[in-house]
């Protein structure tokens, strides 16, 4: 043993003097950054949770992948006592960044941040940093593929009834949801729009109904955001209805009716975290997925065959979004 | 506004949907229903309803026969049945505490098995509706009843089945005589231990097929967590219902119509906040189960491990 500890220390020596006598400019090669995320359903949720999680992998690719950027989850902490767990756990293990993805982790955030001054740590959606300067903030502008979205919609209704199926009036869901009526009703003013928050996140069943109820109603487009619209994209395959998605890409699950997704590239504001806090700024400044910064993309469906007048259509909203000629009236 | 509602659509629709919500609380609560009348408060059954839905599913999906699914889910709901009749009737465990138990494993367990198996969310083609010759061309009417799927009808059937063998069968004589006397009834040679597997057994069984109404035959799909609290609701729909299989049938009409009916509301734009139109279903069905059954009585074995006296 101390055989050993001496050939450590003397190879230790030598390695110093070694990386001394090289050139200055050598880059070390950088540690491993490690990222933990608490999140509230599954990676693989087709909404809220998925969008973070594939966000995290495309982050891992282009750092280099698992040698350079590791990251671990817990998902389904719909429980925020235990996430509030998780969370503490995560920085105790010395993580560079600790990610509460939900607005309701806020609380028990603002209280373990302090206990770890030298981890960083970042929640959403929200713009709210409470001031501590370990925490990022992150929210997305969801009203702007919600609008982008909603004029498209106005262009394929022919009943001129479109449905929206939302979990709680409240953020991400009610930003969306105003931008995509916005939408609607800058395209064509004389389209009913009905909207539905069925007050359950994880309620599928509901869902489902509330667009059976959409579609009686005469919908022939629909939308919603939140993981529980599973049930209601299947609902609007079984009767023809087309689907606008939010959040993540949700093609997958209808490849016939989805039109277009606008999904959450968090990894654009990963990157500039990560980058910040490489440099020593672990947190104090919150962050704006957009149009503008790409991180929010429409994604159109390979399967679905858009006319090409929509495509314009879309693409010029998208334009007039980001270069600010088109403003999006919220109530 | 508030006329809307009143229109032919907005009414079809309205008991259209409720019939449709009802039908996995009519499985789940009936089974419950014989499981309580014999004295045992079976807590677990979102899970069981859970792990049936994604075995309906999972085996929907690769197999493609429907019923194939609904057996699995039998099959799945019986071994959950199983499983908690020995830990309750055997054991004698607290029966609330484990049927937590059993719920917190379904609900892991048919997560965990949704990420290994299948790993993302897809869609079946699922039971189709059924039409009644003659009977679902009536205008409003036939939508209404004889325009649903397979397992509907079955959840419906259900109930008289169960009403029969509640109160018409030696069976259920012997159901309800272990519920509420067990001591007696052992006396006179009634099995306890035997009873009880049989309907806690029967109760995971048609929690499963709750599960499977979910996920092959009204939504065809599944999600983690999908019934998000349906098992619960069926439970309390058992004390509604005052234990009685007709009571149970509505309990869950009315809480599924106001359901559709708060739907609805918001679709027509009747200037309700959408939290209230959401707690509807709720505050009705507590003020009715205030106003009505505050006589009944629960089985006087509800709860109570049975133990022979020597």
């Amino acid at each position: 043993m101390k055989k050993f500890v001496c050939f450590l220390t003397l190879m230790l020596a030598f390695a110093i003097v070694l990386s001394a006598c090289g050139a200055p400019a050598t880059p070390v090669p950088a540690e491993k950054f490690r990222v933990a995320v608490v999140m509230p359903s599954a990676i693989n949720d087709l909404a809220f949770s998925q969008s973070m999680y594939d966000a995290l992998v495309r982050v891992q690719k282009d750092m280099g992948g698992p040698d350079a950027f590791e990251f671990v989850y817990s998902e389904g902490m719909f429980v925020v006592d235990d996430a509030a767990a998780a969370i503490r756990d995560y920085a105790t293990q010395g993580y560079d960044l600790v990610i509460a993805h939900g607005s309701q982790y806020g609380s028990s955030l603002q209280e373990i941040a302090p206990d770890f001054p030298e981890t960083s740590f970042a929640w959403g959606t929200t713009v709210d940093t409470f001031g501590q300067p370990n925490i990022f903030a992150y929210e997305a502008a969801s009203q702007e593929g919600g609008y982008v979205n909603g004029v498209l919609a106005a262009t394929f209704s022919n009943s001129k009834v479109i449905g929206v199926v939302g979990p709680i009036e409240t953020g991400d869901a009610k930003l969306y949801i105003d931008g995509f009526k916005a939408g609607v009703a800058a395209t064509n003013p004389d389209i009913q729009v009905n909207v539905n928050y069925i007050g359950s996140f994880s309620d599928v069943a509901l869902a489902s109904e509330a667009a059976t109820t959409h579609i009686s109603a005469g919908a022939d487009a629909l939308t919603g955001t939140a993981q529980m619209v599973v049930g209601a994209i299947g609902k609007a395959e079984e009767s023809d209805v087309l689907w606008f998605g939010t959040q993540s890409n949700q093609a997958s699950l209808a490849p016939k009716v989805v039109v277009a997704s606008q999904v959450y590239h968090w990894e654009v504001i990963l990157k500039e975290m990560i980058s910040l806090i490489q440099s020593g700024t672990l947190g104090g400044k919150s962050f704006k997925a957009n149009l503008a910064n790409g991180g929010e993309v429409i994604e159109f469906n390979p399967g679905y065959t858009l006319p090409a007048e929509a495509k314009t259509l879309a693409d010029s909203t998208v334009k007039g979004i980001t270069e600010g000629s088109i403003n999006i009236a919220l109530p | 506004m508030i006329s809307d509602l009143l229109s032919v659509t907005v009414l079809v629709g309205i008991l259209a949907s409720g019939i449709r919500l009802a039908t996995p609380y009519l499985y789940a609560a009936i089974g419950e229903t014989f499981s309580q009348r014999s004295g045992v408060l079976n807590l677990g059954v979102e899970g069981q309803m859970l792990l049936g839905a994604f075995a309906a599913f999972y085996v929907a999906v690769t197999t493609g026969n429907l019923w194939l699914g609904v057996l699995m889910a039998m099959f799945v709901g019986a071994l959950m049945g199983l499983a908690m009749a020995y830990v309750t009737v055997n054991l004698h465990a607290e029966q609330g505490i484990s049927g937590i138990g059993f719920y917190l494993f379904g609900l892991g367990m048919s997560d965990l098995l949704f990420q290994k198996l299948l790993g993302t969310v897809e869609t079946v083609r699922g039971f189709p509706e059924i039409y009644i010759p003659g009977l679902s061309d009536i205008p409003g009417i036939g939508e209404i009843f004889f325009s649903q799927n397979v397992l509907v009808y079955g959840a419906y059937l259900l109930v008289p089945i169960a009403w029969f063998i509640l109160n018409k069968t030696t069976l259920g004589l012997k159901i309800r005589s272990v519920g509420e006397n067990p001591d007696a009834a052992d006396s006179l040679g009634v099995s306890v231990t035997r009873v009880r597997y049989f309907t806690i057994i029967l109760g995971g069984t048609l929690s499963g097929i709750a599960g499977a109404s979910l996920s092959i035959a009204l939504l065809n799909v599944f999600q983690q967590n999908m019934t998000s609290g349906l098992g619960f609701i069926a439970v309390a729909l058992v004390y509604f219902g005052a234990w009685r299989p007709v009571g149970v049938l509505g309990g869950a009409l009315l809480f599924s119509m106001i359901n559709s009916l708060q739907l609805w509301i918001q679709v027509l734009g009747i200037n309700v906040k959408s939290e209230f139109a959401v707690m509807m279903p709720y505050v009705l069905t507590i003020l009715v189960l205030v106003a009505t059954v505050s006589r009944v009585r629960a089985p006087a074995a509800l709860t109570k491990p049975f133990e022979r006296e020597n």
